[in-house]
């Protein structure tokens, strides 16, 4: 090229990057225009790093029931600022303890349903054949199946474990997200681009993985957030219901303990109301940011 | 907003012709193919219970006996039963499905007979919370998204969101120790569980009273678990509305707010919100498991509960199987009755 000294030539790629860097400045920037999401992302980084924090803010020691040093279900004091459990524990350590498992299970269960969710939907929606009608068939049956008792079911087979109720709570949430995966990639094949790669010979996977797949991702994102919220709550009523591990304390198991204790007929509210009000704010957080990723990213629902 | 009704049907591009085609279909045409859809439904679902139970890992032996003592002959017939070739045993279960060959383990006794002393209690709690769920939440829902934004809005909006994110059993849990137990100023008046108090009559005058009363609050922790999710719904399919041409003319002809609102806008907008609750049966059975086990009410939540901490396999499998044929029932009557009274629906 012998142009005269014309703006600097950019690569493909440094394009695409700057396209890139241009979409997320919008995207934090819309993002932050939505306060109740912003509320939600700054409980969630609280609630994380309690989590993370939990061995060194209360040893491992104080979930020993061996090593209580508390009465049984006393109520707050100076010592204990949310009281004891049945056994003389604090229940604050168990309360900081307990938001490590039902995190976990939230977001490792979340995983497992969104990839098997994405993958499902794009391919039913992408083999307009025999297979994409049977995966249609199959995420339909598997949406009326009551989840409750399915996941029941599997736990009580498979044996409770930290693994096992995640992936209890994994293969029994993904219909939801395939159906919704499979709206989006019928709308996304239906576009002149997707008939060029195919004419220019893009193979299957080639369309799936470069045109369906980004483009159906930020659905799938935002239906993450919502997903988490309720694998969270799934974790609370099978672990109330003595389906957790049974080793490890998470907010449900604090709650079957303390329904098991008889902390109602006791009065003590300190060891009732915690992990429950852990459980609501942490839902509502996961609630808050999913809806304002909704509204970013679909301006059709976007509300005044 | 596809908060919670990811399972609202979604028009997509291919639909759209065959829709056209088999609307002339009428509503006879779309009840007999829903039911046959329903029938595949219930067909698979059937398969499923009979394999899961058989595909996973581990002793069936073991996992039916599990904390029981059982002497060498019981283990015996069930070795019998369980040794016999697949097929056989597929045919079995097809002549009988609740049966499973194997009694419960608890009860000793064939698991249907069991179930069915568990039926009528669960009817009348979730009877109660649905009808009551669905009535308050739909007005609460209307009321917020006919005046958008409002202060009404704002705080329903914010109400019904932390109510959707509640366990229903630690909301159960918190009433009782309210007002049952009794905490600080509010008075413990409420029963804290079961439904009558021994030794009353229960069809005396006395004991209808008394099992209403101990209806209480079971059927009010259900009602506010429930009616987060018709609100939100409600709401949201009434602000779709609201843009709508039609809602233009009835305001143009100069008809009074609360007539746009009631002929108008709330008729279209009912008709998710409808399909919802039937649809819920399934989350509603969910609620119901652990709330009948926090107030002692010896419904199927209960039962089934009794059955994980038994474990009684053979009973948690037929409960299983109960719960999901009635969902699919509920789904396949909920469609029926909506295409019934709507055309648009008529897929």
């Amino acid at each position: 090229m012998s142009a005269p000294a014309a703006a600097p030539v950019l690569s493909a790629r440094a394009v695409v990057r700057a396209r890139r860097r241009a979409a997320r400045r919008r995207f934090v920037a819309d993002f932050r225009a939505q306060r109740a999401g912003v509320a939600g992302v700054a409980i969630l980084v609280v609630f994380i790093g309690l989590a993370l924090l939990a061995p060194v803010l209360f040893g491992s020691d104080q979930l020993q029931v061996t090593k209580a040093t508390g009465g049984t279900l006393q109520p707050p004091d100076g010592s204990f600022p949310l009281g004891t459990d049945e056994t003389g524990r604090s229940v604050l350590a168990l309360v900081v303890w307990g938001a490590r498992v039902s995190l976990l299970v939230g977001v490792a269960a979340t995983v497992i349903s969104m990839a098997i969710g994405t993958l499902v939907g794009i391919a039913s929606g992408h083999f307009g054949s025999w297979l994409g009608a049977l995966l249609e068939r199959l995420t339909d049956w598997f949406l009326v199946i009551p989840f409750l008792p399915l996941a029941i079911v599997l736990a009580t087979v498979l044996g409770s474990s930290l693994l096992n109720v995640i992936i209890v709570i994994g293969v029994t949430s993904w219909p939801g997200t395939a159906r919704l995966v499979r709206a989006q990639t019928l709308s996304v094949e239906a576009r002149p681009y997707l008939e060029r790669a195919r004419v220019l010979g893009g193979g299957h996977w080639h369309q799936m993985s470069r045109h369906v797949l980004p483009n159906v991702m930020p659905l799938v994102l935002a239906n993450t957030t919502l997903t988490v919220a309720i694998a969270i709550l799934s974790e609370t009523t099978l672990s109330f219901l003595g389906l957790g591990d049974p080793f490890r304390v998470s907010w449900g198991s604090m709650l079957d303990n303390a329904f098991a204790a008889g902390a109602i007929s006791a009065g003590a509210w300190w060891y009732l109301l915690p992990p429950g009000v852990c459980v609501v704010i942490v839902v509502l957080a996961f609630t808050l940011v999913g809806r304002a990723l909704e509204n970013v990213l679909d301006p059709r629902s976007r509300e005044g | 907003m596809t908060l919670i009704a990811t399972d609202v049907p979604s028009p997509s591009p291919e639909d759209d012709r065959g829709r056209q085609r088999r609307r002339r279909g009428g509503l006879a045409g779309f009840a007999v193919r829903r039911l046959l859809t329903g029938i595949g439904t219930m067909a698979f679902v059937l398969v499923f219970n009979f394999f899961l139970f058989r595909l996973l890992p581990g002793d069936p032996i073991a996992l039916y006996t599990r904390g029981r003592n059982t002497d060498r002959e019981q283990i015996a017939a069930l070795r019998r039963a369980l040794n016999k070739p697949i097929g056989e045993q597929f045919v079995n279960y097809l002549k009988n499905p609740f049966s499973s060959g194997v009694d419960s383990t608890q009860f000793s006794r064939p698991v249907w007979d069991v179930i069915g002393d568990y039926v009528w209690p669960t009817l009348v709690l979730l009877g109660t919370a649905t009808v009551l769920s669905a009535v308050i939440g739909i007005a609460i829902g209307i009321k917020g998204g006919w005046r958008r934004g409002s202060t009404f809005d704002r705080t329903s909006t914010a109400a019904t969101l932390t109510l959707y994110a509640m366990p229903e059993f630690w909301l159960g849990m918190v009433l009782l120790i309210l007002f049952s137990t009794g905490v600080g100023v509010f008075p413990g008046v409420f029963p804290s569980g079961g439904t009558l108090t021994p030794g009353l009559d229960p069809w005396s005058v006395d004991g209808i009273l008394d099992q209403a009363w101990h209806l209480c609050l079971p059927a009010t922790t259900l009602t506010l678990a429930y009616l987060a999710e018709y609100a939100l719904v409600m709401r949201s399919s009434l602000v779709d509305e609201l843009g709508q041409d039609y809602l233009m003319t009835a305001r143009a002809k100069g008809l009074m707010d609360r007539l746009v609102r009631r002929r108008h806008a709330v008729p279209n907008a009912l008709l998710p919100t409808i399909t919802l609750v039937f649809l819920n049966i399934g989350f509603v059975v969910s609620g119901a498991i652990t709330v009948e086990t926090v107030f002692s009410w010896p419904g199927l939540g209960l039962l089934s509960y009794q059955a994980i901490r038994g474990p009684d396999v053979p009973l948690l499998q037929a409960i299983f199987l109960l719960f999901s044929l009635s969902v699919v029932a509920a789904n396949l009557v909920a469609d029926v009755v909506v295409a019934a009274v709507d055309p648009r629906v008529r897929t």
